[in-house]
């Protein structure tokens, strides 16, 4: 079938190049009309008020050398606190002499933890599953210790980013299991596992976490025989995994529902069971769906481990405000959760980065 | 409508409601080993659901399907054991997009049938050069043709060696050009002897490789017939409306 050429009748022109310097932009984006104008300066004033003054105290006249509230500037921030008591942010009432434990344990974890980045990896997956449940009672002993010598440190002791770590860490692998199991759950055919995953989710998150905390505190040792106490921290721990892990569920069911059922029936129709179905073929692309969903579950979780404070546990924001109590920094109350601030924003930034370098990797976006 | 033998898959008075919807109304079919088998008719016929029914991709309410000797119950067992032998192609592919086109391949061979891994890849490249593809093997989906795509996914239902498989309007979706390289793998799958129901509106194809011709309209089998008969003396009226619908291009 021969089609006749025809010769294009324009040129075909290079792309035009508007020519953009510094002030070209600022009248374009910035001044274009009256009212951008307006808004402009309006807004630059505003910053103007805000960050100067916020800078001038923050950094340049902060104090951060000394050892005591006397050694700051009065009209500066006063970091000495925070590089007084350090310490304590970081490992709340810890004994400062076994602190090693607890870097030792952290280290572990993240030797542990490098051979899943490395390339050429095999059974990733399995050797994740392995660590989660290998890690944690090994880490439990150095923190807790007991045995082999080392000197036993009651949990209420622990405390700052240690404990916050610890609770997040928990809350987050409990929580993305659990929830798939609740997701496929209330996705099921069969109606008592339905009905029990329904239940437990719309109970879970209808109440705050604070009261599932304070019910865990105050009201589980009224049902317990006289004498008998769980540990609080392990009633925390319990609580955020499983208060999380409905939230979780709820991500993983959305991205369930976006898999088109041409997938489900594909599977079915090779005879594959259903376990196999959700494992090899479901799950992978569900939960790469939702990774924004479930980072942010994560990033939410990190936070909300700060309400442990309710049962007179110290995470960093505990001890943040613990230290303010004190009267040798008395009105040093903002240089205090500023920090906390801080150390909460490089955890949720870096989780938040994390999983956008994840989502490159898995070529999550990809149209399919 | 002669069976060699028992019937590959007998269907005797098969209702199916979707809610108050009577969406087959007494499916009587009787496909023998070796025999290819075309289903058209107008959209919303039941012919779809009709050969979902027969993979248990549906479930029907009245009737009895036998597939393989095996009937068709709510039996799981039942269920897994007829899907092993039972191949299907989509209209829409349904290709696996997270993994290669091997991995596709594999996946169902070594989960389902546990072989070892090297036994399921030679398998799987002995059917990609079968359907004409063997330098696809590690690609993604998403990275080949449509025709390519479908190839591909009649590739993966044979690497489960299935007796019968079921094709559901596997070239509707594809572009024209790249119709006839998939009919040509379904031609060549005809005639090495296997087991096939078609749903399909190409004509061309059912007139060179059926057995028998079902037509079917508003959930009923109008007319079964051979090719030879089916296209030059229907005997149903609305046979006839349907055939000059859909051959005069």
């Amino acid at each position: 079938m021969a089609v006749a050429e025809r010769r294009p009748r324009v040129e075909v022109l290079p792309p035009v190049t508007e020519r953009i310097g510094v002030l070209a932009w600022l009248k374009h984006n910035l001044f274009s009309t009256w009212y951008n104008s307006l808004l402009t300066v309006l807004v630059l004033l505003l910053l103007y008020f805000t960050l100067v003054p916020f800078f001038e105290w923050a950094v340049l006249k902060a104090t951060i050398s000394g050892t005591s509230k006397a050694d700051c500037r009065f009209d500066g921030a006063c970091w000495t606190l925070i590089k007084v008591r350090f310490g304590q942010y970081l490992y709340g009432l810890y004994p400062a002499d076994q602190r090693w434990r607890v870097n030792l344990a952290f280290g572990l974890l993240v030797l542990a933890m490098v051979p899943l980045f490395l390339p050429h990896m095999r059974h990733r997956l399995l050797y994740a599953c392995g660590l989660v449940f290998l890690y944690p009672p090994v880490a439990y002993l150095f923190f807790a210790g007991g045995l082999f010598g080392l000197e036993v440190v009651e949990t209420p002791k622990w405390g700052g980013l240690f404990l916050t770590l610890v609770i997040a860490g928990v809350g987050i692998v409990t929580s993305l299991p659990l929830g798939v199991l609740l997701a496929l759950g209330r996705r099921s055919e069969m109606p008592v596992i339905r009905a029990l995953s329904v239940v437990f989710i719309e109970l879970v998150r209808g109440v705050p976490l604070v009261t599932i905390l304070f019910m865990a505190s105050v009201m589980l040792p009224l049902f317990l025989p006289p004498g008998v106490t769980i540990d609080k921290l392990l009633r925390a721990l319990v609580g955020v995994a499983l208060f999380s892990s409905a939230y979780m569920a709820e991500v993983v069911r959305g991205g369930l529902q976006a898999i088109p059922k041409g997938q489900y029936e594909a599977a079915m129709a090779l005879g594959l069971g259903y376990w196999q179905m959700m494992g090899y073929i479901i799950l992978p692309q569900a939960l790469r769906l939702v990774i924004p969903g479930i980072v942010n579950t994560f990033i939410g979780l990190f936070k909300d481990t700060s309400l442990v404070t309710i049962i007179g546990l110290y995470d960093l924001l505990g001890m943040a405000k613990l230290i303010t109590t004190d009267p040798a920094w008395l009105g040093r109350a903002a240089e205090s959760y500023l920090f906390a601030a801080l150390g909460f924003w490089i955890f949720c930034f870096g989780m938040s980065r994390y999983s956008m370098y994840v989502e490159k990797v898995l070529a999550a976006g990809q149209r399919r | 409508m002669a069976a060699n033998g028992a019937p590959a898959i007998l269907m005797e008075d098969v209702h199916k409601w979707f809610g108050e919807f009577h969406v087959l109304k007494g499916i009587d079919l009787e496909v023998g080993e070796t025999q290819k088998v075309v289903i058209c008719g107008p959209s919303g016929s039941g012919k779809s659901t009709l050969i979902r029914c027969i993979n248990a991709l549906e479930d029907y309410q009245r009737g009895r399907i036998v597939v393989d000797g095996i009937e068709v119950t709510k039996d799981v067992k039942h269920i897994e054991a007829i899907r092993r032998e039972v191949g299907m192609v989509f209209q829409q592919f349904n290709l696996f997009p997270h993994l290669t086109v091997l991995e596709n391949l594999i996946l169902a061979p070594m989960h389902v049938r546990h072989m070892p891994r090297k036994e399921a890849e030679e398998l799987a490249m002995h059917f990609l050069e079968r359907v004409k593809i063997p330098e696809q093997a590690h690609k993604y989906p998403g990275q080949l043709s449509g025709g390519q795509q479908q190839r591909v996914a009649i590739a993966r239902a044979l690497c489960m060696k299935p007796k019968i498989m079921l094709f559901d309007e596997p070239t509707s979706a594809l572009d024209p050009e790249m119709i006839k390289e998939v009919l040509d793998v379904m031609v060549e799958l005809a005639e090495a002897g296997m087991t096939m129901v078609v749903v399909t509106h190409e004509m061309g194809f059912a007139r060179s490789v059926a057995d028998f011709i079902v037509f079917m309209d508003a959930g009923e089998i109008v007319e079964v017939a051979p090719p030879s008969v089916f296209f030059t003396s229907p005997r149903s009226e609305r046979t006839k409306l349907f055939l000059s619908q859909i051959l005069h291009h």
